[in-house]
């Protein structure tokens, strides 16, 4: 009863928010930006390549936490199979596989200045390749199995054992000698990274966070288009 | 509480994870010495039977003073502040190799002490400051 009642309702909610997320975003764009770009200091040892690393750290941490979401819920739909879980998932998991591919992409711009090699097959990094085929597996079940039950119960199954993936990535660093440097941002503790660059950071994550939103948003409201133009009274 | 159906769920959930979670932390167990990106000097100490054909990555710090470049090469030892290893390199380095700083290092080992490098990558460390800073710290120092 109530699956139908939301339907309209979350539409509502989806416009409503997206008008809001484009109204602020290309300002918040423009103050993180010149933030990352201008008003920071370089790097005592990189100097500008520094630079880099604001967008580099956002995306792997949006990679991850787009990826955890979308297994939690998976887990979550296949407990209490709530159809409405199935819309989201698929509409998480492109513009997660864009900002983790980014953070490859740029992790590898860097690393060819900085540590003299645009690829290594260090632990940090090929976990996070894994991420990105996990992402691509889900999506690809998605897209080419034609069976929806079918196809949501396999895209599930390879976001569950996906998970066991992020704590690797995010440990890969401590747990074994990588190139990769260690985290900078402690969950507990002082982090080792000076407050003028830290904070340029922390506000390029939430700009892209806000665009990561918005792309969901987008998709989500794409996928329910879709399910109304099929005339479905129900999902 | 919970419905029987989603109970069933539950334990057929938590048995399918929790026995990848061991199947996936067996493979990691075995692979452990492969996910090693490099080997410290301790480890090259350590480890018995070693191949000296095979092309190795060691890692370590740059010991203070050590480095020494001339036309043909450039020499250097690495240290885990336990263990050193000598290495030798012709080539170009990357912008952040310097003493005292992280160094991995390509090769074939010549001996238990000493290391004929053919690449060499600089490793960075997790500290981000502006150079400002950095001289009022080294100020500090001395």
């Amino acid at each position: 009863m109530f699956k139908l009642l939301s339907l309209g309702n979350i539409f509502f909610w989806i416009e409503k928010l997206t008008k809001f997320i484009n109204s602020i975003f290309f300002v918040l764009l423009l103050v993180a930006l010149s933030f990352a770009l201008i008003l920071s200091p370089p790097d005592y040892l990189q100097g500008d390549s520094v630079r880099i690393m604001y967008v580099h750290v956002p995306s792997a941490w949006i990679g991850l936490a787009s990826f955890t979401s979308i297994a939690l819920l998976s887990i979550a739909n296949f407990l209490f199979k709530i159809k409405n879980i199935k819309l989201i998932t698929k509409s998480i998991a492109p513009i997660g596989l864009m900002f983790t591919c980014l953070a490859i992409v740029t992790g590898s711009l860097w690393g060819q200045p900085t540590w003299g090699t645009w690829w290594a097959w260090d632990a940090r990094i090929t976990s996070m390749l894994i991420l990105a085929l996990f992402y691509i597996g889900f999506i690809a079940a998605h897209k080419f199995i034609s069976e929806q039950e079918r196809a949501n119960k396999i895209s599930s199954i390879v976001a569950i054992i996906g998970l066991i993936n992020v704590p690797i990535i995010k440990y890969s660093v401590e747990w074994w000698n990588t190139l990769h440097q260690p985290a900078s941002i402690k969950l507990t503790g002082s982090s080792t990274i000076h407050s003028s660059m830290l904070m340029p950071l922390i506000l390029m994550f939430f700009v892209l966070l806000l665009y990561c939103a918005l792309i969901f948003l987008m998709k989500y409201k794409t996928e329910i288009i879709r399910i109304k133009k099929k005339n479905l009274k129900r999902l | 509480m919970l419905q029987k159906k989603v109970k069933k769920r539950v334990s057929l959930l938590v048995v399918l994870f929790s026995s990848s979670v061991i199947a996936i932390f067996f493979i990691l167990q075995s692979l452990n010495s492969n996910i090693l990106y490099f080997k410290s000097p301790t480890d090259i100490k350590n480890n018995q039977d070693i191949n000296f054909k095979k092309k190795i990555r060691v890692g370590g710090m740059v010991k203070k003073n050590s480095l020494i470049i001339n036309e043909q090469e450039i020499k250097f030892i690495i240290t885990d502040f336990n263990n050193e290893l000598k290495i030798s390199f012709s080539g170009t380095v990357p912008n952040l190799f310097a003493e005292e700083k992280g160094v991995v290092a390509e090769g074939k080992l010549q001996d238990k002490s000493f290391f004929i490098a053919d690449r060499i990558l600089a490793k960075h460390d997790e500290n981000y400051m502006p150079p400002e800073l950095k001289d009022i710290m080294k100020k500090n120092v001395k």
